[in-house]
């Protein structure tokens, strides 16, 4: 009888039987549990202290990109497929920039103003497609933005094309990384906290099944506003962000890369865990900054990794990693004709 | 007046009408059959009792208070509970966290009766409904769990929310004799507790066992009501289960 090999994979027993409670024994185990919780948050630390002063700006835009991205997979996990964040990120833009603009406030009010204003808004605008499901709700979130777009071009309000220009700028560079910096670190361990608590629950539930959400009595309207809410306020305070450090805000606050650019990098991080799409994101946010003495070339750079990725590491690298340093593999023989279970 | 009251419910897809002009009333305590051969209209008749449809026509009263057209939440937080036929569990969740969601709802804040922490009160529930506390049932990802489990899955989220009346649509299907039977005590105790319960159901002898009421549906009419010892003599149902009218 002939014989095949199968991979098999077994868990590290460090985990106790909850989720809750972990028996930590030793310190090799906390080792275990912490450095690859820590190394993230010393390695950006460590970066942003030590790059040169361009990539310092660079490294600004890419902890947005990542506010984004975080917000974009919050909501995916939510069952809210959203193809226009960027509606999000220009509603905060236009709010903090006009805030500044017309009534003159200073940037430290502009930002949180903007940011409620700028989710307040999106939430009312998403509000009709809450009813949809799936890619019908996808399809608005990807129009709404290209709609409004046009408008802005053609009644010339907020500036019309030119937009809306000298706003305040943000505090020195340093000062500046030091806050989007911790604004990420906020927003990814609060967004993990949130999922994880008992009222996050309702949330994953969401996505899971809404029409048994609404058989245990809960109002699936409600707390899908309350997500996007939640993630368009993400993105409007990134949009409000960048908008004092252009010092400008205009039409490119709807482009479609601020829609396209949190997608793939949950795609190549992992969705649906967070720490994919941060993971993700602060590799691709660098990396299209260094592909830009290609020109127009690193277009298709970029797109031959992002096919790569979904092609050869669907799960996402996140999820690749997580099981290479949980859980031990090896191959064992199992006769022939016996199936896995 | 009766606690369940439905008055000439209709209700058309375009052209089919798949619920036609049906009526009949449940009295407070008792366990009432739903019946009928496939695309009879039970489960839209379910789906239009619980919110989930709204009705072309017709008015549901439930406990004397008019619910036709209801949201589907604000229905099941007046006490109208329900079970889905194709299991509707939140799979990336643990069984026990499944039960969590419902103990959210504005019924179970008002109602009370639960104590403690809600993962322990989720696990209480489930014990009663045969996952067993010490082992790693209740522990399990629903995507993993066995049909069964998740069959009592549902009915953990009725009783979660201390639902007054309980739909349970096709709860049954996909069973074995063995889960049907330790599934069946759980429902008389529920009884026995006062519930009142309405079980759609293609399993008529173990239905008939327990049911106090038989209600026929044939499609999308009402043909027969009454005790499910007589109900299978009747001519008209005969005709609606074998298509043809049997010679005595």
């Amino acid at each position: 009888m002939s014989s095949e090999r199968r991979k098999e994979r077994i868990d590290r027993c460090i985990k106790a039987v909850t989720d809750d409670i972990f028996c930590v024994c030793s310190l090799r185990e906390i080792a275990y549990l912490v450095v690859p919780r820590m190394l993230p948050i010393v390695g950006v630390l460590l970066l942003a202290f030590f790059v040169p002063p361009y990539w310092k700006k660079v490294l600004v835009i890419t902890f947005m990109m990542t506010m984004m991205a975080l917000s974009w997979d919050f909501m995916t996990s939510c069952g809210l497929i959203s193809l226009g964040q960027a509606l999000f990120f220009a509603m905060g833009g236009y709010s903090a920039g006009s805030l500044n603009h017309y009534l003159g406030l200073p940037f430290y009010l502009s930002i949180p103003l903007g940011t409620l204003m700028g989710a307040t808004i999106s939430t009312l605008l998403i509000f009709p497609a809450l009813r949809l499901r799936g890619i019908y709700f996808s399809m608005v979130t990807l129009i709404i933005p290209l709609m409004l777009l046009r408008v802005v071009e053609v009644t010339k309000i907020m500036g019309g094309t030119e937009g809306l220009t000298a706003l305040a700028p943000l505090p020195p560079i340093a000062y500046t990384l030091a806050i989007s910096m911790a604004a990420m670190w906020l927003t990814f361990f609060g967004l993990r906290r949130f999922i994880n608590s008992d009222y996050g629950l309702i949330f994953m539930a969401l996505k899971d099944n809404d029409r048994a959400v609404e058989a245990a009595g809960l109002n699936i309207v409600w707390f899908k506003v309350q997500a996007v809410f939640i993630g368009s306020g993400i993105c409007a305070f990134c949009g409000a962000f960048m908008t004092h450090y252009y010092m400008s805000v205009g039409m490119s606050a709807f482009a479609l890369d601020l829609s396209l650019f949190p997608i793939a990098s949950s795609v190549v991080g992992g969705m649906g865990t967070i720490a994919g799409p941060l993971l993700g994101s602060l590799l691709l946010g660098p990396l299209s900054e260094a592909l830009r003495s290609f020109g127009t070339f690193r277009i298709v750079i970029y797109a031959a990794l992002l096919a790569g990725f979904t092609t050869a590491l669907p799960e996402g690298i996140f999820h690749y990693l997580a099981r290479k340093y949980h859980q031990i593999e090896r191959w064992v023989e199992v006769p022939s004709g016996v199936s896995e279970d | 007046m009766a606690y369940l009251k439905i008055d000439n419910l209709r209700k058309n897809f375009g052209g089919v009408v798949a619920v036609d002009d049906v009526s009949f009333t449940v009295e407070k305590g008792t366990l009432v059959g739903i019946i009928g051969p496939n695309g009879s209209g039970k489960t839209t008749t379910v789906n239009l009792l619980t919110g989930f449809l709204k009705p072309s026509s017709g008015s549901i009263f439930f406990d004397g208070k008019e619910i036709t057209g209801m949201k589907a939440s604000h229905i099941t937080n007046l006490g109208v509970g329900r079970t889905f036929q194709m299991v509707k569990p939140f799979y990336r969740l643990p069984a026990f966290r499944n039960l969590v969601v419902p103990l959210f709802s504005p019924r179970v804040k008002k109602m009370g009766g639960h104590y403690g922490e809600k993962d322990s009160v989720a696990l209480d529930i489930l014990e009663d409904i045969g996952f067993e506390r010490d082992s790693a049932v209740p522990f399990k990802v629903a995507s993993i769990l066995p049909h069964g489990y998740l069959k009592r899955l549902e009915m953990g989220r009725v009783i979660a929310l201390q639902s007054e009346l309980i739909v349970f649509d096709e709860l049954y299907s996909g069973l074995t004799l063995a889960e049907v039977a330790s599934l069946s005590p759980m429902i008389e105790k529920l009884v026995d507790e006062g519930k009142t319960i309405i079980m759609v159901e293609h399993r008529l002898k173990e239905l008939f066992k327990i049911a106090n009421k038989v209600i026929v549906l044939d499609q999308g009419k009402k043909i027969a009501e009454g005790e499910p010892k007589n109900i299978m003599k009747d001519p008209e149902v005969k005709k609606a289960y074998l298509g043809v009218e049997l010679k005595q």
